[in-house]
């Protein structure tokens, strides 16, 4: 008893921990802009972030490794441009088209792709993303090359001008943190619980009577849909919607994220994608030496640094707490 | 008719190549449960290797076509033992992903280093001279070097298969597959078989790089969105047998061959659809063994 007691009390601080950490990081990015940070880069970071916490969702917790995320960035950045540009709708209508777009896809993609596990998933996601990339590259709405170009930010419920560039931070910003504390919900619900046990053991979580492939497709289409939110606010932000974010190094960028900033961990992908764009940024004149470092950093990873950023600080934190 | 017949020729080269690859990649994952990212970029090195031996040659000696699908293969299989020995056989005891993860970050960096020595532009490469030229059947002109090369990787494609089925070496190789621990104990040394079924798998892909140099130019990505299409063939074969991968790779090119020429638009998703077909038929794949 007093085991469970004290195991109790262990989850319950990090709960809090993991509270006031998100405390921090609101505080940190609410007042970022006033501090003399480009606000344009820290919401195309937090768009990345929310992405890469997307995908962690299904890697870090469900244990699927997918190989095709973009095509879920990809569909909701073009559905939302394309609703708020031609059929002119207000931009939260426009995100909510786009992201219910990539729920729907997730859902189709997701009740395919769980009929294999393992390698043969991650094989699976990427090839069907390759699949709706060329469907993208041919449809004529998407314009191809050029994208969907000026779209327009609009106004919030009709009211708020998002043209300004403080008020489309905050909306960002707001965005982020609410999609942020519903996956931290969803890890910490009795469903995310369920989750982990099927990663660590499948056949034994079937066996007491979990319908592991419902809970599978559950965090899949989540997965889809957070990641489509991430696309359609990545769109309204920078009012384009471009075949770069449904193309295969995308997908890979985004494990990149995970894996850098510490796959399974809470605040690891956004770790991971602030200092991925912040690399980006600061690289982009190199040109294809952002890839082969992009590469170098996943080798690193891969061999030296498993637990990523996230996961050796926590590892270090409880190493020396003994 | 003359068109339908030149797309079912397409069809059938990028069928030995898709055979070729998803062969290497079958024979790679049997043995060492990973799936090697890096395939592309490997085929993408031997196309370089023989580009290299044209245009550069060794200490001055310029080497051709028929020297290249010897060295190149070679070279690049060490390459890959290099990979195998100081990277991969590290991951052999984690989860199978970081094998993919790590294969991934490496063809990023091979494929980056390329396009900053060589830009993303195509180079040519001369076919040889005694397989230049082509012959006329009547209803087509068929190209002698294309043809070479449908028989060549057929050749290739069966001389695998014998070695795999057939041979003392390929009863070792399938006995480990089954059972790592167990053959170990009768004295055969695993490791370095895993060592060199990598670099066989490697040195695979590197042939068909050379044998690709001609036909399509040689560029830096060329293997890059190949990979992705192979993955899927690979998916609908099921990576249970090695006449599974040859069959499905030509096959699945014939079919993308005559999509072209029926219906353009769709010749580049036809292969994904039909993997999308498959999972929702036969999840294994048309070959495969569920494990």
């Amino acid at each position: 008893m007093a085991a469970i007691a004290e195991a109790a009390a262990v989850r319950a601080a990090s709960r809090n921990g993991v509270f006031a950490a998100t405390l921090v990081m609101t505080v940190l990015l609410a007042i970022a802009p006033f501090a003399g940070v480009y606000p344009v880069f820290i919401m195309k970071a937090l768009c990345f972030a929310l992405f890469a916490c997307a995908f962690n969702l299904l890697l870090g917790f469900g244990g699927l490794l997918s190989f095709g995320h973009a095509m879920f960035l990809g569909t909701a950045g073009y559905v939302c441009a394309y609703a708020a540009k031609v059929w002119g709708l207000t931009p939260e209508v426009a995100i909510l088209a786009g992201t219910a777009s990539s729920a729907a896809l997730g859902t189709l993609v997701g009740a395919l792709a769980i009929r294999r596990q393992g390698i043969y998933f991650a094989m699976i996601t990427l090839a069907i993303a390759q699949m709706m990339y060329f469907f993208y590259v041919q449809a004529p709405f998407t314009h191809g090359e050029d994208g969907i170009q000026a779209v327009p930010r609009g106004r919030l419920f009709g009211v708020i001008d998002l043209a300004d560039p403080l008020t489309m931070y905050y909306t960002v910003l707001v965005v982020f943190v609410a999609a942020f504390a519903l996956i931290v919900r969803i890890i910490h619900s009795p469903f995310g619980q369920v989750l982990k046990a099927i990663r660590e053991n499948e056949p034994r979580a079937i066996s007491l009577g979990y319908d592991a492939d419902r809970y599978k497709l559950l965090a899949f289409v989540l997965s889809a849909t957070l990641a489509g939110l991430a696309g359609a606010l990545k769109a309204i932000v920078f009012q384009l919607a471009a075949l770069t974010d449904v193309y295969w190094t995308m997908s890979g960028e985004v494990v990149l994220m995970t894996l850098l900033g510490g796959m399974g961990t809470i605040f690891g992908p956004v770790v991971g994608a602030f200092l991925i764009v912040a690399l980006e940024n600061y690289l982009a004149g190199l040109g294809e030496w952002v890839t082969i470092i992009t590469g170098i950093i996943f080798v690193v990873c891969v061999l030296a640094f498993r637990r990523g950023i996230v996961g050796e600080l926590a590892a270090w934190w409880t190493a020396r707490r003994r | 008719m003359q068109a339908l017949f030149g797309q079912l020729l397409i069809g059938l080269i990028n069928g030995a190549f898709y055979a070729m690859l998803s062969l290497g990649l079958a024979v790679i994952f049997g043995l060492l449960n990973i799936i090697n990212f890096t395939h592309g970029a490997q085929y993408m090195m031997g196309a370089f290797c023989a580009w290299f031996l044209l245009n550069h040659g060794i200490a001055g000696v310029r080497l051709g076509y028929w020297p290249s699908l010897i060295i190149a293969p070679i070279a690049v299989g060490i390459i890959g033992i290099i990979i195998e020995r100081t990277m991969l056989s590290r991951l052999y005891k984690l989860d199978h992903l970081y094998g993919l993860l790590l294969t991934f970050g490496l063809a990023l960096i091979i494929q980056g280093v390329f396009r900053n020595e060589f830009g993303s532009s195509g180079m040519p490469y001369e076919i040889p001279q005694v397989l230049t030229g082509g012959v006329n059947l009547g209803f087509m002109f068929l190209p002698i070097y294309r043809a070479w090369v449908i028989v060549a990787s057929l050749v290739v494609c069966l001389v695998t298969w014998f070695i795999i089925e057939r041979t003392k070496l390929g009863s070792y190789l399938r006995a480990a597959t089954e059972n790592p621990a167990l053959v170990q104990a009768f004295g055969i040394n695993v490791p370095r078989m895993i060592t060199l079924t990598f670099g066989f798998g490697v040195g695979l892909a590197a042939l068909a790089g050379v044998m690709a140099a001609p036909i399509y130019q040689v560029n830096p990505l060329m293997g890059a969105d190949l990979i992705i299409v192979v993955f899927a063939v690979v998916v609908i074969g099921g990576m249970g047998s090695i006449l599974g991968a040859i069959l499905t790779g030509f096959g699945l090119g014939i079919v993308e061959g005559l999509t072209k020429y029926f219906w353009p638009e769709a010749s580049s998703t036809v292969i994904f659809v039909i993997m999308v077909i498959v999972l929702l038929v036969r999840p294994a794949g048309l070959f495969g063994k569920e494990r």
